[in-house]
């Protein structure tokens, strides 16, 4: 559906998009993340043909969006960050100036009036835009995304600014367009991405930082020899069996939790060992039963903060190009993506 | 295109901007009609005419200056320029719109023209000489003004660009008298405004000066195409 290969977008000497390659097949969700200024509202720029890149190509469906813009664009529908919004226009009047820009060719008054039912601005379709809340302009602006059925939606943060419930139904609505529609989602939020997306592509400074599923990359990141276990018995002496386990690095009390008696640790073993067993079968010989036992698996939250605060480690994810990205120097962190 | 239009001359009329546009036109035009005209007992025209050119230079900045910045400003285009229509198509949907406005303003001149007939017999042919005149010279302020806003996301600073262009349109004339080569003054008759519009208003329909007009009309609205594109390459 859409093939990205080898993205580059320069400002003078700042690179705001680097060599950036991935495509979506048909019918995906995919969640595209990164820090604020990370380049991704300029990737969504540049494959919806609103900027052009310094070198790369874009393929949507096919069609080139530098050689076949017209063809490529009507595959398109697209949210920026800033809802594309005539202030002075009312919904009925907007959708129906988008409808005729797009030229779509289907019946109008009856598409429109499902879309308004989708995305739920019914009730507002004869009020000005300008006197709408945000929440109601950001789905005025998907409702205009969605005119014409594109297969292509790209939704640069949807959800930002609106309140816990909103996002929620923003989210609900999402994940039913997906259904019939290859979505293309930015967010700096991470829940979300988590929630709604079938593969997340991390970004960072410009660059790929990450391209897998939600839980391939908790799993990859995560590290099974890093336990929270919790043990009902002395502090000192479970601290000390615990020390005598096998291939053990270290053990950090973390004090106490429930009620008296009842204490935390945190363990960690050397690599490629598995401790949990010996260290049942060690406290239930003494009586003293682990209460609960957690691998300290990664949350989305701790990949995003280990993959973006450190571009050297997050390399080795990147399978396959991992060569290409230690290579390249650091770059100056001046990426100015979202702002233009 | 057609819907861009659409949208912009709908746009001129929810907004005060067209209703005051046409309003001082028509006001204008009024006063030379009556005094140049009317008062004089003369069925010539061309007295407003040739003032309407000051008139147009001065009010048509108002019609263009928030043709493009303001999408600029309200990120609206990046609707249009993502939505499958070529940059062309757009601005050419916002020119047209203008100058649509543009002829409601000078389509007064033939209420003029009806007025006379209803006393003595009009020289018809001078009157249309003079009108597709004042329309070729509108039509390309108006390109100017759409590339002057191109250039901006202030409205302010879109008109005040467009005033300027518009004087110094008036001064390059003034320069003739200053400037002693023979070539710089053959330059300067080339490109004045004046002089052109000139010969339309004493009724003359000179091919050169058709061209000469559609020529800057073309040249704009492809300077601004490129606006976009250099924008979208930056």
């Amino acid at each position: 559906m859409l093939e990205v290969q080898h993205l580059t977008k320069t400002y003078g000497e700042k690179r705001a998009v680097d060599d950036i390659s991935f495509s979506v097949s048909r019918g995906e969700i995919l969640g595209f993340l990164g820090p604020n200024g990370a380049g991704k509202s300029t990737t969504m720029n540049i494959i919806t043909g609103y900027l052009s890149s310094t070198s790369g190509t874009v393929l949507v469906d096919g069609f080139d969006i530098l050689a076949d813009p017209i063809k490529a664009k009507s595959k398109i529908g697209y949210l920026p960050e800033h809802p594309p919004l005539y202030l002075d226009m009312t919904v009925a009047e907007y959708l129906d100036f988008m409808f005729d820009l797009k030229r779509v060719r289907v019946p109008k008054k009856a598409h429109i009036s499902e879309i308004c039912e989708l995305v739920r601005i019914s009730d507002v379709y004869g009020r000005l835009i300008k006197n709408l809340s945000k929440g109601y302009r950001q789905r005025v602006g998907v409702a205009q995304a969605l005119l014409g059925n594109p297969d292509l939606l790209i939704l640069d943060e949807p959800t930002v600014g609106l309140d816990p419930k909103q996002i929620i139904e923003i989210r609900t609505l999402i994940k039913e367009l997906g259904e019939r529609h290859t979505v293309i989602l930015s967010s700096h939020i991470l829940p979300e991405v988590q929630a709604v997306c079938e593969r997340v592509i991390v970004i960072n400074r410009g660059r790929l930082v990450a391209d897998d599923t939600p839980d391939n990359l908790s799993h990859a990141m995560s590290t099974d020899h890093k336990l929270t276990v919790r043990i009902d018995g002395p502090e000192e002496k479970v601290l000390a069996l615990l020390r005598g386990l096998p291939s053990m690095l270290e053990v950090h009390p973390l004090g106490q939790r429930e009620r008296d008696g009842v204490y935390e640790y945190t363990i960690e073993t050397e690599n490629n060992t598995d401790v949990r067993r010996e260290m049942f079968r060690r406290l239930a010989d003494r009586s003293w039963p682990i209460l609960s036992l957690r691998s300290s698996e990664m949350s989305l939250e701790d990949i995003f903060l280990s993959l973006t605060s450190d571009n050297a480690s997050a390399a080795p994810l990147l399978s396959g190009s991992s060569d290409t990205a230690d290579a390249v120097p650091e770059e100056p962190d001046a990426s100015t993506g979202g702002d233009n | 295109m057609f819907a861009i239009f659409r949208r912009e001359t709908r746009n001129y009329f929810s907004s005060p901007i067209a209703y005051i546009y046409i309003a001082v036109f028509y006001a204008f035009a009024s006063f030379y009609f009556f005094a140049t005209t009317l008062m004089s007992n003369s069925t010539s025209l061309s007295n407003v005419f040739s003032s309407l050119f000051t008139i147009s230079l001065f009010l048509i900045p108002i019609l263009t200056m928030r043709l493009l910045s303001e999408d600029r400003r309200y990120k609206t285009d990046q609707a249009l320029i993502t939505a499958p229509v070529s940059i062309l198509g757009i601005v050419m949907g916002k020119y047209l719109a203008a100058v649509l406005i543009y002829l409601i303003g000078i389509l007064i001149t033939l209420v003029m023209a009806v007025i006379v007939a209803l006393f003595a017999t009009p020289d018809w042919a001078v009157i249309f000489g003079h009108f597709i005149g004042l329309f070729l010279l509108g039509a390309a302020l108006i390109a100017i003004g759409t590339f002057i806003s191109s250039l901006t996301e202030n409205q302010v600073i879109a008109a005040v660009g467009g005033f300027a262009a518009g004087f110094a349109l008036m001064l390059v004339d003034a320069l003739t008298s200053v400037v002693s080569s023979p070539l710089g003054q053959s330059i300067i008759e080339g490109v004045s405004f004046y002089q052109r519009y000139q010969s339309f208003t004493v009724g003359v329909l000179d091919f050169a000066d058709v061209i000469f007009y559609l020529s800057v009309c073309v040249l704009f609205v492809f300077f601004t195409v490129r606006v976009f594109e250099k924008r979208r390459w930056s």
